[in-house]
Parts: C-alpha cells; sequence; structure tokens
C-alpha cells in the first residue's frame, strides 16, 4: 500500500492544532497552541488567535516530522461540532493546502477524532466511551456500522459547568484544575443529581453550586460538584456498558485529565470486568493528530470529498457519520 | 436464592416467582450520596410502581419494601424484554406494540407519574400485555417539562438502540400517546424543543 501521510487541521475552539500522522499510524507531529482563557471561549477572537498562528504552527508541525508542505499527500481539518468562526479557520487553512498541493482534502468528525486516537495510540478495540470537555459530553458506542450516542448532556457540557462555576467563584481560568485541588479539602453537601435515562443535565447543578458559596466554603462546593457530576457521568456510563456489554471503557477530553474521575471510572469498570483506558494528556485533550488520523482511517475507506463539500457544521451529530473504516 | 441479573445499579434475585431488586453500594461514589441515591430511588420505586398500577399500567406487584437493605420485593412478570424481541415483530405488530407502549406512556402522564427511564429494556411483553419496571429513576411532576423529558429519552433509545425500526416505532408510539392523553399537544411540542435546546441538534422543524 502506498503510504499516506496526512497533515491534520483541528480548530473547533480555544485551541488550535496541526499534527501530522502516516497511514501505518506514526505520529510524525503533534503541536497544539492555544491562549490562555481570561473569561470563556470568544468564538470570533479565538478564530482570530487560530488565523494568527496558523502559519507558524503548521511550519512548525512539518519542522518536527522533518516533512515539507510536498511530503504531504492528504489534508483533514476538523469539520465540526464546534464554534463556527474557529471551524471556518481551519477549514480555510486545509482547503488552501488542499488547493496549492492539489491534494485530496477531508472534513473529519471531532468527536470520532477523539475515540479514534484513543483507539490508535492506546490500542483499545471496542470501547465505550465518555467524550467530556468544555463543550461536549457523551457518551458513545460503535453498532452496526455508526458510532451511536448513548447518553449526553441535555444543556450545557460538564466541562461548561465547571469552568463557568470557577469563573463566578473568582478561581481563573482554566477552571478544571483548580476546582480540583480545592475539592481535595471539601466535605460534601448535597447538590441536585440530574440523570434521565442514559442522558444528563449540568444547568441546574451549576446554578445551585454557585448558589451555595453564599452559605458554604469554597472547598465543599468544589468537593460536592465534582462528587455529584463525577456520579452522574459514571453512572450512565455504568448503564451504557450494561446496555451495550462491551468490556473497554475509555475516557477522552480535557475533563479526562480529573484524576477523581478517572478513578471513579476505574472503579466502575473493574466491577464489570472491563478495562479502563485514559490517552496521555498530548492525545486526551484536542490535538492536530487524532484529525490526521481520522483523515487517513476515512481516506483509507474509500471517502472522498470535493471542495464544495467541505462545508463546516457547527452541531456535527456523532450519529451522522457512516463508519467504513470498522467491521 | 438464585441471581438472574446484574443491572446498573441493581442486583435481581429470583425465588419462588419473587424478584428480589437490591441496589448495591456503589464505591465509585461518596457514602453520602450513595446512600441518599438508593435510598430515594427504592422508596421512589415501590410508590411509583403501586401509582402506576392504579392508573392503568401493568407492573410487577410490590411485596415488600426495606429502606434498610435497599431491597423491593415484587412479582416476577416472565415475559421478554421488548428490547430483546423487536426483531422478530412484524411491521403490523411492531406498530401494535409501539402504540399501546404509547397508550401506556399516556396513562402515566394523566397522573403526572414521569417513568424517568423508558427504554425497551424497561418494557416486558407477556400474553400480549406490556409490563412497565425500574421506576427508580422516576417522580411525580406536573410540569410540562419533565414529561417531555419523558418522552425525549424514549425517543433516544430508539435512535441508538434501533435505529432501524426508530420513526415507524415513534411515529406509532406518539399516537398511542395521542389518543390516551389529552395534554399531548403540549407535551409533543415541549419534546421538540427540549431536543433544539440539545448541543448537537441539527435537525430543523
Amino acid at each position: 500500500m502506498i503510504r499516506v501521510i496526512c497533515l491534520g487541521i483541528e480548530g473547533t475552539a480555544q485551541k488550535l492544532g496541526v499534527g501530522i500522522v502516516d497511514s501505518s499510524g506514526k505520529i510524525l507531529a503533534n503541536i497544539t497552541k492555544y491562549q490562555p482563557l481570561v473569561a470563556g471561549i470568544h468564538p470570533r477572537e479565538a478564530a482570530q488567535h487560530h488565523a494568527e498562528h496558523m502559519k507558524d504552527v503548521i511550519k512548525k508541525s512539518l519542522q518536527k516530522s522533518k516533512l515539507t508542505l510536498d511530503d504531504i499527500t492528504l489534508v483533514a481539518f476538523s469539520k465540526g461540532p464546534g464554534l463556527g468562526p474557529c471551524l471556518r479557520v481551519a477549514a480555510i487553512a486545509a482547503r488552501t493546502i488542499a488547493l496549492i498541493k492539489k491534494i485530496p482534502i477531508i472534513g473529519v468528525n471531532h468527536c470520532i477524532a477523539h475515540i479514534e486516537i484513543g483507539r490508535l495510540i492506546n490500542r483499545v478495540e471496542d470501547p465505550l466511551t465518555l467524550y467530556v470537555s468544555g463543550g461536549n459530553t457523551q457518551v458513545i458506542a460503535f453498532d452496526e456500522g455508526r458510532y451511536r450516542v448513548f447518553g449526553e448532556t441535555l444543556d450545557i457540557a460538564i466541562g461548561n459547568c465547571i469552568d463557568q462555576f470557577a469563573r463566578t467563584a473568582n478561581l481563573g481560568s482554566p477552571g478544571g484544575p483548580k476546582v480540583e485541588k480545592l475539592a481535595l479539602n471539601g466535605k460534601y453537601i448535597p447538590l441536585p443529581y440530574v440523570v434521565k435515562g442514559m442522558d444528563l443535565s449540568f444547568s441546574g447543578i451549576y446554578t445551585a453550586a454557585v448558589d451555595s458559596l453564599k452559605h458554604h466554603k469554597i472547598e465543599d462546593v468544589c468537593f460536592s460538584l465534582q462528587e455529584t457530576a463525577f456520579s452522574m457521568l459514571t453512572e450512565v456510563t455504568e448503564r451504557a456498558l450494561a446496555h451495550t456489554e462491551k468490556d473497554e471503557v475509555m475516557l477522552v477530553g480535557g475533563v479526562g485529565a480529573n484524576k477523581r474521575l478517572q478513578e471513579m471510572l476505574r472503579t466502575m469498570s473493574g466491577e464489570h470486568g472491563a478495562t479502563f483506558t485514559v490517552p496521555q494528556p498530548e492525545f486526551l485533550g484536542d490535538n492536530g493528530a487524532m484529525i490526521a488520523w481520522l483523515g487517513i482511517l476515512m481516506y483509507s475507506s474509500g471517502e472522498k470529498q470535493s471542495i464544495e463539500e467541505t462545508n463546516v457544521k457547527q452541531r456535527f451529530r456523532t450519529d451522522e457519520v457512516i463508519v467504513k473504516w470498522r467491521e | 436464592m438464585e441471581r438472574i441479573g446484574k443491572g446498573a445499579e441493581a442486583d435481581i434475585y429470583l425465588e419462588d416467582s419473587t424478584i428480589l431488586k437490591e441496589r448495591i453500594k456503589k464505591p465509585y461514589r461518596i457514602k453520602e450520596l450513595d446512600l441518599n441515591l438508593r435510598k430515594t430511588r427504592t422508596k421512589r420505586e415501590a410508590r411509583l410502581i403501586s401509582l402506576a398500577r392504579r392508573a392503568g399500567v401493568p407492573t410487577p406487584f410490590i411485596r415488600d419494601v426495606d429502606n434498610q437493605k435497599m431491597t423491593l420485593e415484587m412479582s416476577y412478570i416472565e415475559g421478554e424484554q421488548i428490547k430483546k424481541i423487536i426483531e422478530k415483530f412484524s411491521e403490523e405488530k411492531r406498530y401494535k406494540i409501539f402504540k399501546d407502549i404509547g397508550i401506556l406512556v399516556g396513562k402515566l402522564h394523566s397522573k403526572d407519574i414521569i417513568h424517568g427511564d423508558l427504554t425497551t429494556s424497561n418494557m416486558i411483553l407477556k400474553n400480549d400485555k406490556i409490563y412497565f419496571i425500574d421506576f427508580g429513576l422516576g417522580e411525580i411532576n406536573n410540569n410540562i417539562e419533565a414529561k417531555g423529558v419523558d418522552l425525549l429519552v424514549f425517543k433516544k433509545t430508539l435512535h441508538a438502540t434501533h435505529h432501524k425500526y426508530e420513526k415507524e416505532c415513534f411515529k406509532a408510539f406518539l399516537d398511542g400517546y395521542t389518543s390516551e392523553y389529552k395534554d399531548h399537544s403540549e407535551v409533543i411540542n415541549r419534546l421538540h424543543i427540549i431536543e433544539r435546546r440539545g448541543r448537537y441538534f441539527t435537525e430543523r422543524f
């Protein structure tokens, strides 16, 4: 088989990532750049950031892989879901490369890219995946030709809930690690626990956590917010595990870096005799390598997209994609 | 007693046509939260099952509740989960079953009973009668929002688990629901609003 070398551009939200991967699954480069958050993501400003640094990040990833743009045989980009202005910057960069170098282009689903890079790096076969980040919360498993969503948030993402809480509590940004640290010395106070079937809601717990700040220590609120929200996530993952009868559980997305969440899922998976995996930080959060790798998988399974088909899709659903590269 | 099932949150034992459902400790969550969830759900399930029966929805008979051991004793419904037999139905039969499910949910909602986990694993077919089980995530709530979410959970189960039949089954379900419950249009409208609020919603109405 001819070796495909894919350059993947990730730009769904705050992070700009460029990765270069070849068809054997070798990661040749994976460079990520982002502007530290002050008060959440402003879509236009984040897009501006991506546009300003695009050339530099692409150049760095080429340097890292000791390649030139002429060696690249496929370009992939994050088509969605994500913030419109950011998605468009990544798409324009990808289209430009495709047109100048006359190489094929593929827009990929960001959520599926997280799963596929986890499968590649951690040698996981067929996991039930909990994907948790600033913008996403989904429980996903492969079934009959697609990645099916078994549970998801009905309103805001878990990362959004924690970040927004941290900002309201003046903990600064990013809020996740600060809340995690404060939680180490907290005690439990009841907060709303909202599970609907296999779906979740985090807007109520956010409001209640903010209210609790008036009467409780910040440590206690952080502790309880984590314990409640993560128990909800673990419960839903457990239900999906019982339902799908998979024997691997994988945690991906930025919130997956939280040690307490990892611990809960590891315990739960163990009880069901399932293995538990978290990719290393480089591949856990948003990155370009995952986009490049999914580009390769799709390309190798016969996927072709014309430039006209490379429009972005802010609300790109995980289960829209027909997965031809898996049995 | 023989353990016949291990669900996500409970162990199920069977003896002499009696089911013992024990909500087991979850070591991943802290004691306070664990105790609280198991206690509330056990109590709530016993209460909602009785209320559902009174509303005309077939359910098991509750024989005993133990709030200390977090156990429920109820009659065993010797049938098959809809999830496991859906493939065997003819199109006609599928329509009939899902319309009946819609009627039963209509009966629940008429009495403000929210099931909370309407999936095809929680519906058992026995002698052409559908029994609802597993009310642990349910509540009594007269809000349109709560009823809308109840329908959404069911719709999404069909989408994730029975994608082949999703559209026809949900239509049959709505036919039944509409025929049974007078406030159906308000709830169905709300269902669409909740869907649109969702993070990944793509369809437009």
